[in-house]
């Protein structure tokens, strides 16, 4: 058997640096699902730093369920073989700030759950990773009763959901730093 | 642009008041790039559910092996120390994370990146371009070969230098185990000047960035060995099926 690990502190992060366009992005990394295939939705948005500028060395990760609640556990995720949803993707901004996917919209992977992505966030500047979530909007009643929003301002609710655009996509913009910060999560077990 | 002095004494000034940390703070002026860049207000107590319950999954589809070699990639023998390094992914509460994707990437012995806004005026190497992924096996371990990577000027303040690393992507069983780090070097002189190391206040979480050297690993003639153990924060679901063949 393999030796003991004594320490089992989690080992700490540190930021992602400049350096990650060659390594980190592959093919179709933020297409979970082909643009404009039928169901498909455009969730996009900017990053922006503490001064409203725009981030462009940003790397946003979603994490969601299909669009029958299910979280998908399919190997594959970054090549896809088959087409399989795998309910991850990765998208880089541009220099203009920018982040896509094209995606499914979750379903509640509860009984009068909300539904949300989870995103992970990651900056050259950002000595650690952030966690939100990208709520679906729509449906208040089942928002109000989420047990996350509703220890929230109203304001601050108001910013964990997403915008519906006229052209149906999801807009979500986050905020690193300022007046309109986007809530970030701590999972227990974590630090810092 | 400030001094090394100065930054060193901000550094210094931070460390006085702190103890105990073990991860890094994402509010650390001394790392200039960070000041815009970090929440100010506290971060939210979520409980995880869903599809943050669940890390996505990589498989021999995802990764070829050759991957795990990144003195092979280009097809001649890149210049540098080659090494090998071995690690084992483990989550909070000691289990292996197994069959879960790791990637790396990494200047090369010069310390420059195959990066077009890499502008540091030390050669490309053609036969390296410092990007590497594998998968865990059933016990957690993972393992590159590679070149040591050099250490390289950065723009933070005069004279700025970034003790040599490889950044490291990580995923657990949970998304929320989720992480990006960089590993380091033993010994190495740029320690105490580096602001983006330093922002891990406490000494011993620093420590758990640096590999240590391993004899065993190194071999006759050929290369030296590092190892690097990781932990993730615990995984907060269930896991009856990794516990089933753990015995
Ligand atoms: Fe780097």
């Amino acid at each position: 058997m393999p030796e003991t690990v004594r320490d089992l502190t989690a080992t700490p992060g540190q930021t992602i640096g400049p350096f990650f366009h060659y390594a980190l992005p592959f093919d179709l990394d933020r297409e979970l699902v082909p643009i404009g295939s039928p169901g498909s939705v455009r969730l996009h948005g900017r990053v922006y730093d503490g001064a409203g500028q725009p981030v462009p060395d940003a790397l946003l990760e979603i994490r969601q369920a299909d669009g029958s609640g299910d979280v998908p556990r399919v190997e594959g995720s970054l090549r896809r073989p088959g087409g399989d949803f795998t309910g991850w993707g990765r998208s880089s901004t541009d220099r203009t700030g920018r982040y896509w996917f094209s995606t499914v919209e979750p379903a509640p992977t509860g009984e009068g759950a909300a539904a949300f992505f989870t995103v992970t966030v990651f900056a050259r500047g950002l000595l650690n990773r952030l966690f939100t979530r990208i709520y679906l909007p729509g449906d208040d009643a089942v928002l109000a009763a989420d047990r996350l929003l509703a220890g929230l301002d109203d304001e601050r609710r108001h910013s964990m959901v997403a915008e519906r655009e006229p052209d149906g996509s999801l807009r979500f913009d986050v905020h690193l730093q300022g007046d309109r910060e986007t809530v970030f999560l701590r999972y227990p077990g974590h630090e810092g | 642009m400030d001094t090394q002095e100065s930054v060193s004494k901000e550094i210094a000034d931070i460390h006085a008041g702190a103890s105990g940390e073990t991860q890094p703070r994402v509010d650390f002026p001394p790392y200039r790039s960070s000041i815009l860049r970090h929440p100010t207000k506290d971060l939210r107590h979520a409980d995880p559910e869903g599809a943050e319950l669940v890390a996505p999954v990589f498989g021999h589809s995802d990764v070829d092996p050759l991957e795990a070699d990144l003195t092979i990639q280009a097809g001649g023998e890149p210049i540098g120390e080659r090494m090998r390094l071995r690690g084992r992914l483990l989550d909070g509460d000691g289990r292996p994370v197994r069959r879960q994707l790791v990637e790396i990437w990494q200047a090369n012995a010069a310390g420059r990146y195959v990066h077009k806004r890499d502008q540091h005026p030390a050669p490309v190497d053609p036969n390296f371009t410092g990007v590497g992924r594998c998968l865990t096996d059933d016990d957690g371990t993972y393992e590159f070969v590679t070149i040591k990577p050099g250490p390289y000027p950065w723009r933070n303040h005069h004279n700025a230098w970034r003790p040599a690393h490889i950044h490291f992507s990580l995923f657990g069983t949970d998304f929320t185990q989720r992480m990006i780090t960089q590993m380091y070097f033993p010994s190495d002189p740029l320690f105490a000047l580096d602001p983006i190391y330093q922002s891990i206040t406490d000494q011993r979480a620093r420590d758990r960035l640096v590999a240590t050297y391993d004899h065993d690993l190194s071999e006759h003639e050929w290369l030296m060995g590092y190892r690097w153990d990781i932990v993730l924060t615990g995984a907060h679901a269930t896991q009856m099926e990794a516990e089933d063949d753990d015995a």
